[in-house]
């Protein structure tokens, strides 16, 4: 199994209804064929930077989703068949979620087995005259 | 005769992903990706920005991401 993230833009004439009964659709095939969705993040209705389709908003829907290559085959045939989706993407983010973690643990073992800085650091932080040592 | 000084001030280039330890550079994050467009919509580049050259890769990469999801213009006037 495979995270993705398969994000895809609806066109703006449909309604909220049909966008829900679509996304309901596509967590069906995902779930038929053994996958998982952890997240659906519905944007709602954006302007896009540019047109698509002479739309010039659209909506944008973010599934974040455990599964399989052909599960993504099969997604991205019904966005190309569906008319309401105007742009879709899917990215595969297990292997940079990993590195992610990975570098995070690194970092954490580093700042751990980093001794405290001694107070005789501060003066070397300091920009431009030393700080004066206090008169004795 | 020698060369009139310069005055070169040396600022210390930090990479603005690695300050901020960021590992994962997101396409759907428009707002920060933005910081690296400049108007006419194109990459910054690297010796402008002071990205360090693994976190280019990842902003390029994120910023085409973005374009595609016209989340970002590809040209923008």
């Amino acid at each position: 199994m495979r995270t993705y993230e398969v994000a895809f833009i609806a066109a703006p004439t449909l309604t909220a209804e049909e966008l829900d009964a679509f996304i309901a659709q596509m967590q069906t095939v995902i779930e038929g064929k053994n996958g998982r969705v952890v997240k659906v993040d519905n944007w709602g209705k954006k302007s896009l930077a540019y047109k698509i389709k002479r739309f010039r908003d659209g909506y944008y829907v973010i599934l974040t989703i455990e599964a399989d290559g052909p599960i993504i085959t099969e997604l991205e045939r019904r966005f190309r068949v569906a008319d309401h989706v105007i742009r879709f993407l899917s990215v595969r983010i297990d292997e940079d979620l990993k590195r992610s973690e990975k570098m995070k643990a690194v970092r954490q073992r580093k700042s751990d087995s980093r001794p405290v800085p001694p107070l005789a650091l501060q003066a070397e932080d300091f920009e431009g005259e030393p700080p004066a040592a206090p008169l004795a | 005769m020698a060369a009139p000084k310069r005055f070169s001030v040396k600022r210390k280039r930090v990479c603005k992903f690695c300050a901020e330890k960021i590992s994962y550079i997101d396409f759907k994050d428009g707002k920060m990706l933005s910081h690296f467009i400049p108007e006419r919509g194109k990459i910054l580049p690297r010796r402008i920005s002071g990205v360090c050259s693994v976190h280019q890769r990842q902003l390029s990469e994120a910023i085409k991401r973005a374009r595609h999801m016209a989340i970002l213009p590809f040209v923008a006037d």
